[in-house]
């Protein structure tokens, strides 16, 4: 069966930002994916809640306020990094990448590094009643999706430092860190807001 | 964009074309090249032999038990061998066969009929195989270490409390759910990507099959449901490991809750098992009846519905469990209201038939069985869906009789027609003809015989998951039928797929198009060469192949020395952007056998996630870490781009 041309793809790019790239499109099922985990835990937080007279049961005190909210800081200064980075990435811009993700990096650090103490203020054990456990699930499937999404942020950043760093392919992978990113912090908001002011104010 | 030039390509350069994306798409060669392999052909066909073989498996467990359940007072099997027969029956079917066995035919079906070169991620796709596989691995191990989860396949607390079911029995269940629900959400975000970015250059979203409708319904499915039950087998696993309380009642926690999550993900399930059936009907209706589907805008609407409706029902499993009776109404309006795009497909699959000029060949046989068994699967579904009827029927062989219509009636049957109709693609050779028809009756009568007496006996009272009944019962006589029937049944399935064996080395040689078929994947050689199409072709309508020029509109300018795939618009699929892939890599395997180590020693200590993520963590690096600019495509983003081979 012979063929002949009708389209000639010759003069597009080879890769492109946004909702124009694959990379992009993973992303998006890959936080749906994510999102649908905090919801059922979310809702399983407040069933459980149900079952309770007073939420934290009583003889529980309440989580400790300061560390989280340090925390809620934290990831909302580190959106200004992030979008240095998304915007030098799009430009191709390899140097403001480079200082910009190690900058990022340390935003992320600093909150795991918060995130240790905000264990320490749950102020419950896991083991002691159905509110501790849900309380330490919830944080811990936080914790869970930030490191793994640090360990591959180090990698990203260590591999623009490299020889492979100056490709095209590359800062696409680097605008899509940024864009999760994002779903890092908005998701951090409303967990935040379940565990440490819905016993206050529900 | 579109060329003015329109001198055919001649013989000479389709040759020289062929020889230089052969360079570069073939797979490698040498000892250990199985393991590196990545194209969505090997891994898409591995994926179907996998799942068959737990398919087979699965079927054996069933023999047994109608064995052992065909007289009364029967002692071939132990209370406790048979509900580890049962349990893994069931989760052999649903987490080993019913959604691996749909993604993987996408794997191989989908990048040909979009008219593509690749999967979206080929390396991710590899590693999502290799979980399915040691998924199996493990689960039947533990059979033979009469370790097999014990508590069902929807493994109910408080029965699968640390209380109640001490051992590691529920444990593996909840592991192998993590291993096989990773592996199911990776490809079904491959196929997602795949079908919304990787499309043919003008096949825009109206002009989509109706199988790849199908699929990228069932996929987002995956992507919405199945993280309730990680989440739930996660949970359970906490409660057993590190003395969690979330499903303990005297600590705070709740065994509804169970329910609830399970069923979340459990009904839509149901629906991902069998949406992609509803693609392959449609597929080959088309065909074997040379029309185009009647209805295609109301058979798309009526995926989408009964995918949205999908996620709105779980709770008419839970009737018996004494919820609000203003909640139950609910779900049983909303579990009739599924029966109107069911139907409405129906109808439109009739008009198809009516209008057109069937050919009673046996893919169009597998089909007319699954109009007929999957009708009564949705009756006898209408019926449970009042909640007095159910709390009647509620855990009696009724249920049984009905799930399996609807399962095998909706998924097995497509499934057998399907692969009898793509085994051509997939093998360059034909089935035989004449086995498959005896295949397909001693299928037909075998299901009916076996599954319709199953509704008389829960009627009359019998429970599902028992390992034996009392001769008083009376019924002795229903049940020798049923185990005949499944003698039958497994007569077909035998025939079935020792005439595929056989015929995949034997068979008549089948050519690109030995049935005359309407989308792309005819358009290629069976089997296809690795780079899929010479050169990518250009869609016009529906069925691109039907109504073809006699020179077939094509794409040029596609780098053949390099992986590249043409990326296009998620809409109107005009070409946005050409995108390298990825080579092959045995990384994928060594992270998968890594994960599978981490879930495995997760059973005994927490301690093995935390040093298994930072080895995964190593192995991931390396997995993503571009072997050398030049190979990988990645030329300076300032150096100017690349050229074309032809």
């Amino acid at each position: 069966m012979s063929s002949r041309a009708t389209i000639d793809v010759s003069d597009l790019p080879d890769f492109a930002f946004g909702s124009r790239s694959i990379m992009w499109w993973a992303t998006v099922w890959t936080i749906a994916i994510e999102g649908a985990v905090f919801a059922a835990t979310i809702a399983t937080y407040f069933y459980l809640q149900g079952n309770e007279k007073s939420w934290p049961p009583a003889d529980t005190p309440l989580p400790g306020l300061f560390w989280p909210t340090v925390n809620v800081l934290v990831l909302l200064l580190s959106l200004l990094p992030n979008q240095i980075v998304k915007n030098a990435a799009e430009r191709c811009d390899l140097r403001t990448v480079r200082i910009g993700m190690v900058v990022a990096d340390l935003f992320a650090v600093a909150f795991v590094v918060v995130r240790v103490f905000e264990f320490h203020h749950l102020n419950v054990r896991w083991d002691s009643n159905a509110y501790g456990s849900i309380t330490w699930t919830l944080l811990g499937f936080h914790t869970f999706h930030l490191v793994t999404d640090l360990a591959d942020s180090i990698v990203l950043t260590v591999l623009m430092f490299s020889r492979h760093g100056h490709a095209p392919k590359r800062f696409v992978d680097v605008a899509e860190n940024s864009f999760y990113w994002y779903f890092v912090v908005i998701s951090w908001i409303p967990i935040y807001a379940v565990l440490y002011w819905s016993p206050r104010v529900l | 964009m579109t060329g003015t030039d329109v001198m055919p390509y001649s013989s000479t350069d389709d040759a020289a074309q062929h020889e230089v994306l052969q360079k570069t798409w073939a797979p490698r060669r040498g000892l250990f090249s199985w393991f590196f392999q990545i194209d969505h052909h090997s891994i898409g066909r591995r994926f179907l032999f996998t799942a068959f073989v737990w398919f087979g498996c699965g079927g054996i467990l069933a023999a047994l038990m109608r064995v052992q359940l065909a007289k009364p007072n029967n002692t071939f099997l132990s209370a406790d061998r048979y509900n580890q027969i049962f349990t893994l029956h069931g989760i052999t079917m649903m987490f080993l066969f019913g959604v691996p066995v749909m993604e993987a035919l996408a794997v191989y079906v989908i990048p040909l009929m979009l008219g593509t070169r690749a999967l979206a991620f080929p390396r991710a796709n590899a590693y999502a195989y290799y979980l399915f596989l040691f998924a199996g691995l493990m689960v039947y191990g533990a059979l033979f270490l009469d370790m097999a989860p014990d508590t069902g396949w929807f493994s109910y607390v408080p029965l699968a409390s640390p209380a109640f079911a001490p051992g590691k029995r529920v444990d593996i269940w909840a592991e192998l759910v993590n291993f096989t629900e990773i592996s199911a959400l990776i490809v079904a975000v491959e196929i997602v990507v795949t079908i919304l970015k990787q499309r043919a250059p003008g096949m825009s979203i109206h002009r989509m099959p109706l199988y790849v409708w199908s699929m990228l319904v069932t996929a987002l499915m995956i992507i919405f449901a199945m993280p309730s039950v990680m989440v739930a087998s996660n949970f359970i696993g906490l409660d057993r490991l590190v003395g969690t309380h979330i499903f303990n009642p005297a600590e705070g926690g709740d065994v509804l809750l169970w329910q609830h999550l399970f069923w979340f993900f459990g009904h839509p399930e149901v629906y991902i098992i069998f949406i992609p059936g509803l693609g392959i009907v449609s597929s080959i209706v088309t065909v074997f009846c040379r029309r185009p589907v009647f209805g295609y805008t109301a058979m798309v609407l009526s995926l989408v519905a009964t995918a949205f409706m999908g996620f709105g029902l779980w709770v008419h499993h839970m009737f018996a469990t004494g919820l609000p009776q203003s909640g139950e109404s609910f779900f049983t309006a909303a579990s009739m209201m599924i029966a109107i795009p069911s139907g409405v497909q129906i109808f439109c699959w009739i008009a198809t038939i009516w209008l057109g000029r069937p050919s009673y060949r046996p893919p169009f046989m597998f089909v007319l069985g699954f109009f007929a068994v999957f009708v009564i699967g949705g009756l006898s579904g209408v019926m449970v869906a009042s909640v007095p009827l159910d709390i009647q029927l509620h855990d009696t062989f009724f249920v049984v009789a009905h799930l399996h219509y609807v399962l095998i009636g909706g998924a097995v049957f497509p499934l057998l027609g399907g692969i009898f109709y793509w085994f051509p693609k997939m093998t360059g050779r034909l089935m035989h003809e004449g086995l498959g028809h005896a295949s397909f009756w001693l299928v037909f009568i075998g299901f009916n015989v076996t599954f319709f007496p199953m509704h008389k006996l829960g009627l009359s009272g019998m429970p599902r998951r028992v390992y034996t009944y009392l001769p008083e019962t009376g019924w002795g006589a229903l049940n020798l039928l049923a185990t005949i029937g499944a003698g039958v049944l497994g007569l077909g399935m035998l025939l079935f797929f020792g005439n595929a064996l056989w015929n995949m080395w034997r068979g008549r040689a089948a050519g690109a198009d030995p049935w005359g078929g309407d989308t792309l994947e005819w358009a290629t050689s069976s089997p296809p060469p690795h780079y899929n199409f010479l050169r990518l072709p250009v869609v016009s309508g529906r069925e691109p192949l039907w109504h073809e020029p006699e020179r077939a509109p094509v794409v040029a300018g596609l780098a053949a020395d390099k992986r590249e795939v043409l990326i296009t618009h998620v809409f109107d699929a005009a070409p946005d952007h050409r995108y390298v892939y990825p080579s092959p890599s045995p990384w994928p395997f060594v992270a998968a056998l890594a994960t599978a180590a981490m879930l495995v020693g997760g059973l005994f200590t927490p301690w093995s996630f935390a040093i298994g993520l930072t080895v995964l963590a190593i192995f991931l690096t390396a997995w993503f870490w571009p072997s050398s600019p030049a190979k990988e495509g990645e030329e300076s983003a300032d150096s100017p781009k690349s050229g074309e081979a032809s």
